[in-house]
């Protein structure tokens, strides 16, 4: 079956596409190349509207445990949005940790069509993918986490050959059905558990003696040398301090070239300037990555309003709980492989500190001037729920409104950062760039991001409008491997998306020490660790796509 | 739609298989190192605890759907089953025993008909928690706990008779990560009549009982709490005065609280400080005393207490007949941990309200769909409503129900998922190719795709 988009504005950066009037043509959920003797069989007439790739959302906390440790902790949070079902949609509830049907209904009812689980325990991937599983019209896949199991701090400590802790980096993606690797406070959520309460870049874990700066070039040069297309995901240490600019800074400099994402960066971007200790670094970050372009990073911006922050860092979770509202939390230690700490939180514009956490977040948009590097997000729920996109690129792209905004915001706040200064307006094609082709090229997914021949079919038609965040927030259509599942912001028809994964190279010996050490240690078994690819795909509900890795190499 | 549902036998496993890496379905710590030898449709359990031994080696009797007592096809069946909810205004879908697969398939059909779901045993999740939906808390998992506790608190619950490999896995391993910290373990035991037999042997540095009366643990952690938050409750005088309040809350008088010596107490609440690790364990269904959920509340607020200075977290056990799996699921799909009604078309979440087992004695709602796939004692309720059972073959019934359909057992008649009373880790279950069985999810989908 053809399907033809007729006459659409089209923004497609991945293959150089800034606004031109395109025909896109779909077949069997692919774009093909334009034919003008094909026969259509279905024409949509998208004349004066902006057409672009599927969104894709590469950092956001929509499976796992964490994230149903925080949909159980605050069920008023669902009383004002519960969902009632339809003939084609099932029941649910919304919103700061949406269920998991809702969480699909609404990404693909905003334009996005791919979503990535950032922080995926490996002693919790089960239930990760079964989450996953349920969230519908989404193509998903997962970052797994390491850098605080005992398993890596221990071979770090005894020196083991690199190849072998690349087996088992490459071992443990595979085993989770992992397409990326994060690392949440290097070190630091296993020092809490020895009640280490603090963990700087350079400071020794008690037990291993290893530094979360050992661990981050270990985990960073394993990957690339495993041929992985994500660089190590990094959230660093000291999150949330002020000061943590330092740290992040010296993280910059550590990678030596190495290539890095740093994620949620906002909340890394702290400096101690003025009566109350606390301001923006967002500048010198800023003017650093100009230096590093091996770094990306994504922002977190954080959204004025009540949330839920959930994340593996259970260190600094601890201490953030003294500021939960309403004062109820969760922190866990888990399976000597990692631990989570969830704290239900709101971000009021009053408040010194969070306008600056906002204002920083803005900041950090508008002064890297380089889109591929930057992605678009909250964190969610962390900074604030996804929902908020629209409204955040509004703010990017039309400065009155930006200003009018700031305007409501603590104002002492807004003087420790430039954000009151910067003009700059994000264009459509910086947009694009920042929410499909960035995010795809970086997670190295071949055929999605872009609108070219051979792609996907996940494609998203806005209605033009001068309000930007009417325009994002309720697209005119959006495809999903070619068939139209939202029309005018809702969702019109239900299908399942794929679930993508990376499987760098491994010798399989590393079995046999892991094998050991789960019979001595663990409580599972190495066997049934491992998630099977017909866990995932479930008698057909589920798909897995293996994107492709470079060659594993050697240093 | 299968063969030994429908009464052909001829599908009857034959031959022997050794399977390894088993996960048990039978209590919430889904052991999975289980070795297991099937010969035919009879199991043999090489290495499991008295109640994985009985689960899995259970000899299971012929069953046939029936309706209203008689003999009928599946087709049949799941066409009555079908009729019977279709007629229903308020259906409930209880017993919920079963993997994430059929708590999937029971929250599709319930979501579909405007039903109630809630999980057999409920009540024991539910002093968890309304402890997290009020002041959350801090917690840990079993292999955290097996490698670095260096105190085991075990609160009122006898553990050793209600998970028969605790002590053996995660308190008595042969190896720990970090023998230098959690090498030793000291085992105290909150509540009289706990089995103690199993804290034994080289990992054992020391063996305290403070023996109080079920009902009155609450007094002991009481005085636990008040100690590790630096008020005295002993040597008399001013300070004695001083915490005259606490100490007529407590009841105590003399030298004893809750028929415990307060020496005792002191010097137990000693060891909570000085550990490095500490972990308070507990099993929700045990804890029988009344609003139990203050109990754990007590216990979570001294481990609160605790980590200002060292580390310490809970560990809450139970969770057997798959109620973490359904409780999950439940909450991932819907944001609420069962007793959720869909009548409204909504998700509406009233812990009390959509207490199953209240609304039928209350006489509320007009059908009960009843799951109860893996062991026998999750009877069906006494109830006047038309009944529908999906059962494990050999299903204690007080009552016959109005449409029964045999099912399989996750992790023995059909692959699956379930998750552990941890609420961390979840497991595969395997087939062990027992019987031709088909799985309560795959029995749930067939009446909704009737309905």
């Amino acid at each position: 079956m053809m399907i033809k988009l007729t006459g659409g504005k089209v923004y497609d950066p991945a293959n150089n596409v800034n606004g031109e009037v395109r025909d896109i043509y779909v077949r069997d959920g692919r774009i093909v190349a334009a034919d003008p003797n094909a026969r259509v069989d279905q024409e949509y007439d998208v004349r004066g509207k902006v057409v672009m790739a599927g969104a894709i959302d590469p950092h956001t906390h929509i499976g796992g445990g964490k994230v149903t440790i925080a949909r159980t902790l605050l069920p008023e949070d669902h009383f004002k949005d519960e969902v009632a079902h339809t003939e084609i949609t099932r029941a649910g509830t919304g919103y700061a940790t949406p269920s998991t049907m809702i969480t699909g209904y609404r990404y693909a009812e905003m334009g996005y069509t791919a979503a990535f689980e950032p922080a995926m325990l490996p002693a919790n991937a089960r239930q990760a993918h079964m989450e996953m599983g349920d969230t519908p019209l989404l193509d998903k896949g997962a970052f797994v986490m390491l850098g605080s199991d005992d398993f890596l701090l221990r071979s770090m400590a005894e020196k083991q050959d690199f190849e072998f802790i690349k087996d088992y980096i490459a071992w443990t993606m595979h085993a989770s059905q992992a397409i990326a690797m994060k690392v949440v406070n290097p070190g630091g959520i296993s020092a809490f558990k020895f009640n280490q309460r603090k963990l700087d870049l350079d400071e020794q874990h008690v037990h291993y003696g290893v530094t979360p700066r050992d661990i981050i070039l270990t985990l960073a040069r394993g990957l690339l040398e495993l041929g992985v297309t994500h660089p190590l995901h990094v959230h660093g240490c000291n999150l949330g301090i002020p000061g943590n600019v330092e740290t992040t800074l010296a993280t910059i400099k550590a990678t030596e070239g190495l290539p890095l994402h740093l994620t949620h960066i906002q909340f890394h971007s702290y400096a101690t300037e003025g009566d109350r200790k606390f301001s923006s670094g967002a500048v010198q970050i800023a003017e650093l990555l100009k230096k590093y372009p091996n770094i990306s990073i994504d922002v977190g911006q954080v959204m004025f309003g009540a949330t839920c922050t959930a994340s593996g860092d259970s260190m600094r979770q601890y201490v953030g709980s003294k500021n939960a509202d309403p004062k109820r939390w969760v922190v866990m230690d888990i399976e000597c492989d990692a631990g989570c700490g969830v704290v239900p939180f709101r971000y009021r514009d009053k408040s010194f500190v969070h306008a600056l956490q906002w204002a920083i977040g803005l900041e950090t948009f508008l002064l890297c001037d380089d889109p591929w590097r930057i992605f678009l997000t909250t964190d969610h729920p962390n900074g604030a729920p996804f929902y908020t996109y629209p409204h955040l690129i509004r703010l990017l792209m039309d400065r009155d409104f930006r200003r009018e905004t700031m305007l409501h915001v603590n104002p002492d706040a807004l003087m420790y950062s430039t954000l009151p200064h910067l003009e700059r307006e994000y264009t459509m094609y910086e947009v694009a760039i920042m929410t499909r082709a960035g995010p795809a090229r970086s997670l190295g997914l071949k055929d999605l991001g872009h609108v070219g021949p051979g792609a996907r079919a996940d494609i998203t038609v806005y209605n033009e409008d001068s309000n930007r965040e009417r325009m994002f927030e309720k697209p005119a259509m959006v495809f999903k491997n070619g068939d139209l599942v939202v029309r005018d912001g809702k969702v019109i028809k239900v299908v399942n998306g794929a679930t993508h994964v990376a499987r760098p190279e491994y010798n399989r010996d590393i079995e046999k020490s892991l094998k050991s050490y789960f019979d001595r240690y663990h409580t599972v078994r190495m066997e049934n660790f491992r998630l099977s690819d017909d866990e995932i795909i479930d008698g057909g509900r589920g798909e897995i796509i293996v994107q492709p890795t470079r060659a594993r190499t050697s240093s | 739609m299968t063969a030994q549902a429908e009464g052909d036998r001829s599908g009857e496993p034959t031959g022997t298989h050794i399977y390894n890496n088993v996960t048990c379905p039978f209590c919430g710590l889904l052991c999975d190192d289980l070795q297991i030898t099937r010969t035919g449709s009879t199991l043999k359990v090489n290495n499991g605890c008295p109640r994985a031994t009985a689960g899995f080696q259970r000899p299971l009797p012929a069953a046939k759907p029936l309706i209203r007592g008689s003999e009928a096809s599946l087709e049949e069946a799941v066409k009555a089953a079908a009729e019977i909810v279709r007629g229903a205004k308020l259906p409930l879908y209880g017993g919920m025993a079963g993997d994430v697969a059929n708590a999937r398939a029971m929250l599709s059909i319930a979501d579909r008909t405007g039903g109630v779901v809630d999980h057999a045993l409920s009540e024991g999740q539910y002093r968890n928690f309304r402890v997290v939906q009020t002041s959350g808390w801090i917690m840990s998992t079993l292999t955290e706990t097996r490698n670095r506790a260096d105190l085991f608190v075990i609160v009122g619950s006898d553990i050793h008779k209600l998970h028969g490999r605790f002590f053996d896995r995660i308190v008595t391993p042969d190896e720990t990560m970090f023998e230098s910290l959690g090498g030793k373990r000291t085992v105290i035991f909150i509540g009289e009549g706990l089995d103690t037999s199993a804290a034994t042997g080289p990992r054992i540095k020391e063996v305290i009982t403070l023996p109080a009366a079920k009902d009155r643990i609450p007094e002991v952690l009481a005085a636990i709490s008040a100690i590790v938050r630096g008020h005295p409750i002993s040597s008399g005088g001013e300070e004695v005065k001083r915490n005259s309040l606490l100490a007529s809350f407590l009841g105590s008088s003399g030298d004893e609280i809750a028929g415990v010596k307060r020496a005792d107490i002191e010097k137990v609440a000693e060891k909570f400080k000085a550990a490095n690790y500490g972990v308070l364990v507990w099993s929700p269904p045990a804890l029988s005393m009344p609003e139990a959920d203050l109990t754990v509340h007590m216990m979570t607020e001294i481990v609160r207490e605790l980590n200002t200075t060292t580390r310490f977290a809970g560990l809450s056990l139970g969770g057997n007949e798959g109620a973490p799996s359904a409780a999950s699921t439940c909450t991932w799909q819907t944001g609420y941990p069962l007793r959720v009604s869909f009548a409204s078309g909504a998700p509406e979440y009233d812990a009390n309200r959509y207490n199953i087992a209240r609304m039928l004695t209350d006489g509320e709602g007009d059908m009960l769909m009843w799951v109860a796939s893996i062991g026998t004692d999750i009877g069906l309720p006494q109830t006047a409503v038309p009944t529908v059972v999906l059962g494990t073959p050999g299903l204690r019934l007080a009552q016959p129900p109005t449409v029964y359909i045999p099912v399989g057992t996750p992790g023995i008649d059909h692959t699956g998922q379930m998750v552990r009373c941890d609420n961390v880790v979840s497991l595969p279950m395997q087939n062990l190719g027992r019987s031709q069985l088909p799985s309560s999810a795959d029995v749930l989908a067939a009446i909704e795709a009737a309905l």
